[in-house]
């Protein structure tokens, strides 16, 4: 049961005046669907950051200054492009993905990819070419030296990540267009993010409740950034 | 994407009203319709299906929606998907096909629903009543005024801090409707569109000293909050008649939008507005208040629920 797994992670959540379930639902759905967007966004990332730091191709400059404009985009207008696109008039209509943690994926990705594409190419064309070079010298195929640069370039890489996972849990306006907000009637969340929790709570004027909340997004935030940074650490060094 | 539910309820005292919900035998419910909902079930009619309901901010917040719909998800063995949004927004939705069923509070919009096809079989379902509330100070003087709009018109010309929605919802709607009617154009420094949810935009009144038009139901649900009260009653405490709140609910047209989940759609209006859950609604309670009133059932119905306000056989709209 991942949920009470999650659950126990945050004690304070004990102290909610919410039913049994909800809270933990909620951090449950947080994490689920951002996780997802930034693994995904990761794996499609660093290919593309590796294709532009190491080949000149036409039209790089056009791909880069799409990439910087990402990071600034406004994630409200991310939230509506992919409602139109998943609505039922829009062109993913017949997926009927409206409303569903699926879309909230769909939009975290987006909001995820620009900043983790920026970061890890920083990082990428950051490792010397000495290290391009030997590995290339060792008789090392394209994909080995790819490993390597990675391998070299991994704080990076995870600072990268780390800004993508910040930017989408922390995102209220696409997930509360695209998801809905939605429990279902006892109180277990299905589209129900700890941001659009929040705005919730905000909206019926439960300002403590959404502080208490607030506290719980923080520390997950931390937890997750102290997990990565753990990681990164205990990987193998790079001497 | 299989849910995961809980069965455990402590029914926690709280503020919040759906805890109230889940002391009324929502463990029974839940025990009814565990593992369902999310499931492929191979099950006859719609079990396991899921029904998207929009509706207006006023019914979710005061908790209304957690307290009566598990009945409705045992009954039939699917789950109820409530998106808040405020009715415009609701209908807009239901406009794109992206809901089922339609559960809002302002006659002319969903008329204008109505009339253009996206919406199909209309009952009306329960009312309330809006009220004017206020800084018990009352620097314009409306306390106890018999017409909301000589009051509206005394806050215009007093320019008391007064907050609106502005966020097309159903309670903004009617606000709008009232400046009309007071021949008032609000503006100007003291009049504030805040685009909040009822509960902020009260909050917000509250820490300006500011009037605002509040549904009852959300009032009473954040009274203790609050120090403002209420200075001109709506129907319900004995006030004018334009001051009611009407909520109807309709069906998505599966004429126009075919995805509609119409059949499920039907078995919800036809649950919602038979003599059980009216009763439930008539007896749901936020701080010992009742919120809802049931419209749905009477010896007596108003053929207009049925119909846009005002057509005649012989009205050539189509």
């Amino acid at each position: 049961m991942p949920l009470d797994t999650v659950a126990q992670l945050v004690p304070a959540v004990a102290g909610l005046p919410f039913e049994e379930g909800y809270v933990s639902s909620v951090i449950f759905v947080s994490l689920y669907v951002s996780l997802i967007a930034v693994t995904l966004s990761t794996l499609f990332s660093i290919p593309v950051a590796l294709v532009m730091g190491f080949t000149d191709f036409p039209g790089q400059q056009f791909v880069k200054s799409v990439i910087n404009t990402g990071m600034g985009f406004p994630s409200v207008v991310v939230g509506l492009l992919v409602l139109f696109a998943v609505s039922n008039q829009g062109p993913l209509g017949t997926f009927d993905l409206i409303f569903t943690k699926q879309a909230m994926i769909m939009s975290q990705f987006v909001l995820a990819t620009p900043p983790i594409t920026a970061i890890s190419l920083a990082a990428i064309t950051g490792v010397s070419g000495n290290v391009r070079d030997a590995a290339h010298a060792l008789g090392g195929t394209r994909i080995d030296v790819a490993l390597v640069v990675i391998k070299e370039a991994r704080y990076g890489i995870a600072t990268a990540v780390l800004a993508g996972f910040g930017r989408a849990i922390s995102e209220v306006g696409s997930v509360l267009i695209v998801g809905g907000n939605i429990t279902s009637a006892d109180g277990i969340s299905k589209t129900r993010t700890l941001t659009t929790a929040i705005q919730l709570e905000a909206r019926q004027g439960q300002y403590g409740t959404a502080m208490v909340l607030g506290a719980v997004l923080v520390a997950l935030v931390l937890l997750v950034n102290a997990i990565v940074v753990r990681l990164g650490s205990d990987g193998v060094s790079g001497r | 994407m299989s849910k995961q539910r809980n069965d455990g309820h402590d029914g926690t005292a709280s503020r919040r009203a759906f805890l109230a919900a889940a002391a009324t035998g929502v463990t029974g419910a839940l025990a009814g319709c565990a593992g369902i909902g999310g499931g492929q079930e191979e099950a006859a009619g719609v079990a396991g299906e899921t029904l998207t309901l929009t509706t207006t901010t006023s019914t979710y917040d005061t908790g209304l929606l957690d307290a009566i719909h598990p009945d409705f998800e045992e009954m039939y063995g699917v789950s109820v998907d409530a998106v808040a949004q405020g009715t415009g927004a609701a209908l807009e939705t239901a406009r794109n096909g992206d809901s089922d069923v339609v559960m809002v509070h302002a006659r002319g919009l969903e008329d204008e629903f109505m009339r253009n096809g996206y919406g199909i079989n209309r009952r009306d379902l329960m009312f309330n009543d809006f009220v004017i509330v206020g800084p018990e100070s009352d620097p314009a003087g409306i306390q106890g005024m018999g017409s909301a709009t000589e009051a509206l018109t005394a806050i215009a010309e007093a320019e008391a801090p007064f907050v609106s929605r502005g966020d097309n919802s159903g309670t903004h709607t009617k606000e709008l409707n009232l400046w009309e009617a007071a021949g008032t154009e609000p503006g100007g420094d003291w009049y504030q569109e805040t685009g909040t949810g009822m509960g902020e935009a009260l909050n917000i009144a509250n820490q300006q000293d500011a009037y605002t038009l509040s549904d009852r139901g959300t009032f009473i649900s954040q009274r203790s909050e609050l120090d403002l009260v209420i200075l001109v009653q709506g129907p319900i405490g004995g006030g004018p008649e334009i001051l009611a709140n009407p909520y109807g609910i309709m069906a998505v047209n599966p004429g126009v939008h075919e995805n509609a989940n119409y059949d499920l759609a039907m078995a919800y209006i036809g649950w919602i507005t038979s003599p059980e859950t009216q009763e439930a609604i008539s007896e749901y309670q936020v701080n010992g208040e009742q919120l809802f009133f049931p419209r749905a059932v009477s010896e007596d119905p108003d053929f207009q629920q049925y119909v846009p306000e005002g057509w005649s056989s012989n009205s050539t709209d189509g």
